[in-house]
């Protein structure tokens, strides 16, 4: 029975979040961060020693704001539409939306990035091992970023300036799985890889919690 | 109706509060399987609120509310995809209800707009949409906020028709209207009979 709420759930959260339809789903934040890793070498010149030394955290500051983009359509437009009402009414827990929708997010950018990270380490001249620690960082911490997403899109739908406010929420605290994320760049280790998967597991382990009391408390 | 258990609605000295001022109070309320109760009152008295309490979306100020069996809610929101065609976005609630395809579609005037994005159509017609996914929903207990908003007279008089087949099966009705809503053995509740 609950499978296969979780099944309807993910396959509408996908449609939307995935496919897009007017939203752009997918392609817009990908477009975002590819634009952003072309407009770094013609805004600090062609010199490729300083290219490859700082491509690797360009393509972190990129994610970290492409995941930003699409978050004023993650919560509050189902709470406007009374679906959360409706799930409620059948016993859907808000925990569960909200879990599934981490996961329906993060499917929608976390691999799309991880893909177009190709592309813009070509464009930045960045090594091979440099490639390998930014893909294996971007699995590792993405989810985090999917699930902090998610946690303040919930917790700022309802309020005035929502989207943008959000946006200033998500980046300090994303700040922990950045500076794990890129960090592992200078070092190299896995100790800062492995940093990032704690800090994303944290925020994962929060965000249905925090999301589904924030979609509650919302409720008049 | 499909549910075994009996749906009954059991409301107990209920008050109301909303911001800093209390709407009703000592509100108390029993609805039988296949009995039916038209909340009555000008705009703003708190009908909607007592929906939703009873609904169990909204905190009880005093009191307690009871319900027995699944609840179905129509608002005015149809909580249906707006950039979805009628019939997958009728789908997505099919799904979760698992129920089969949708029924009444032709009764209730669909079965021509299932490939009509949902943002296009009429107040009217959404509501009948948001009616189809109650249906469908085959919940015993209604709450019906404004079910007769936007509708013509034909529609008017198929909601009525569908309350009282749903009340004729063992379901209860909550009905919250400022409008006449004609059904056989319903009560009426004035909600300013509470005003606190």
């Amino acid at each position: 029975m609950s499978g296969r709420i979780v099944l309807a759930l993910l396959r509408r959260d996908l449609a939307r979040l995935l496919l897009g339809g007017k939203g752009g789903g997918a392609l817009l934040p990908v477009l975002f961060f590819l634009s952003v890793a072309m407009l770094y070498p013609f805004a600090v010149g062609p010199d490729a020693p300083l290219l490859a030394r700082t491509g690797g955290g360009v393509i972190w500051v990129a994610a970290l704001l492409a995941a930003i983009l699409p978050l004023d359509r993650l919560v509050e437009p189902d709470i406007e539409l009374g679906l959360f009402d409706q799930w409620a009414l059948r016993g859907i827990s808000e925990e569960l939306v909200i879990a599934v929708r981490v996961l329906a997010h993060w499917l929608s950018f976390g691999p799309p990035l991880m893909l177009a990270a190709l592309p813009a380490a070509a464009l930045l001249g960045l090594e091979g091992a440099t490639l390998r620690t930014v893909e294996i960082g971007l699995l590792a911490g993405t989810p985090g970023l999917a699930a902090l997403g998610v946690t303040v899109a919930a917790l700022t739908s309802g309020l005035r300036g929502g989207a943008a406010l959000s946006g200033l929420l998500v980046i300090p605290m994303a700040v922990p799985v950045l500076i794990f994320g890129a960090g592992s760049l200078g070092t190299g280790g896995e100790s800062g890889l492995a940093l990032t998967a704690a800090a994303s597991l944290v925020l994962i382990a929060i965000a249905p919690f925090a999301g589904g009391a924030a979609v509650r408390a919302g409720r008049g | 109706m499909q549910e075994a258990d009996p749906a009954r609605i059991a409301v107990t000295d209920l008050a109301c509060r909303r911001g800093d001022r209390v709407l009703f109070a000592n509100l108390s309320l029993r609805l039988a399987p296949g009995e039916a109760v038209q909340v009555a009152g000008r705009n703003g008295i708190g009908k909607s609120s007592l929906l939703r309490i009873v609904a169990g979306l909204a905190p009880a100020f005093a009191g307690s509310v009871r319900v027995d069996g699944p609840v179905g809610l129509l608002d005015e929101r149809p909580a249906l995809d707006p950039a979805l065609p009628l019939g997958r976005a009728l789908a997505f609630w099919g799904g979760i209800d698992g129920a089969a395809a949708p029924t009444h579609l032709e009764r209730l005037g669909l079965a021509g707009l299932l490939d009509v994005p949902v943002r296009y159509l009429s107040t009217g017609q959404k509501k009948r949409a948001a009616l189809a996914r109650l249906l469908g929903q085959g919940a015993p207990v209604w709450l019906l906020d404004e079910p007769l908003n936007g509708l013509d007279g034909h529609a008017v008089e198929l909601v009525e028709a569908l309350a009282a087949e749903h009340c004729a099966g063992g379901g209860v009705a909550l009905v919250a209207s400022h409008q006449p809503f004609r059904l056989a053995n319903m009560r009426a509740l004035q909600l300013s009979d509470f005003a606190a």
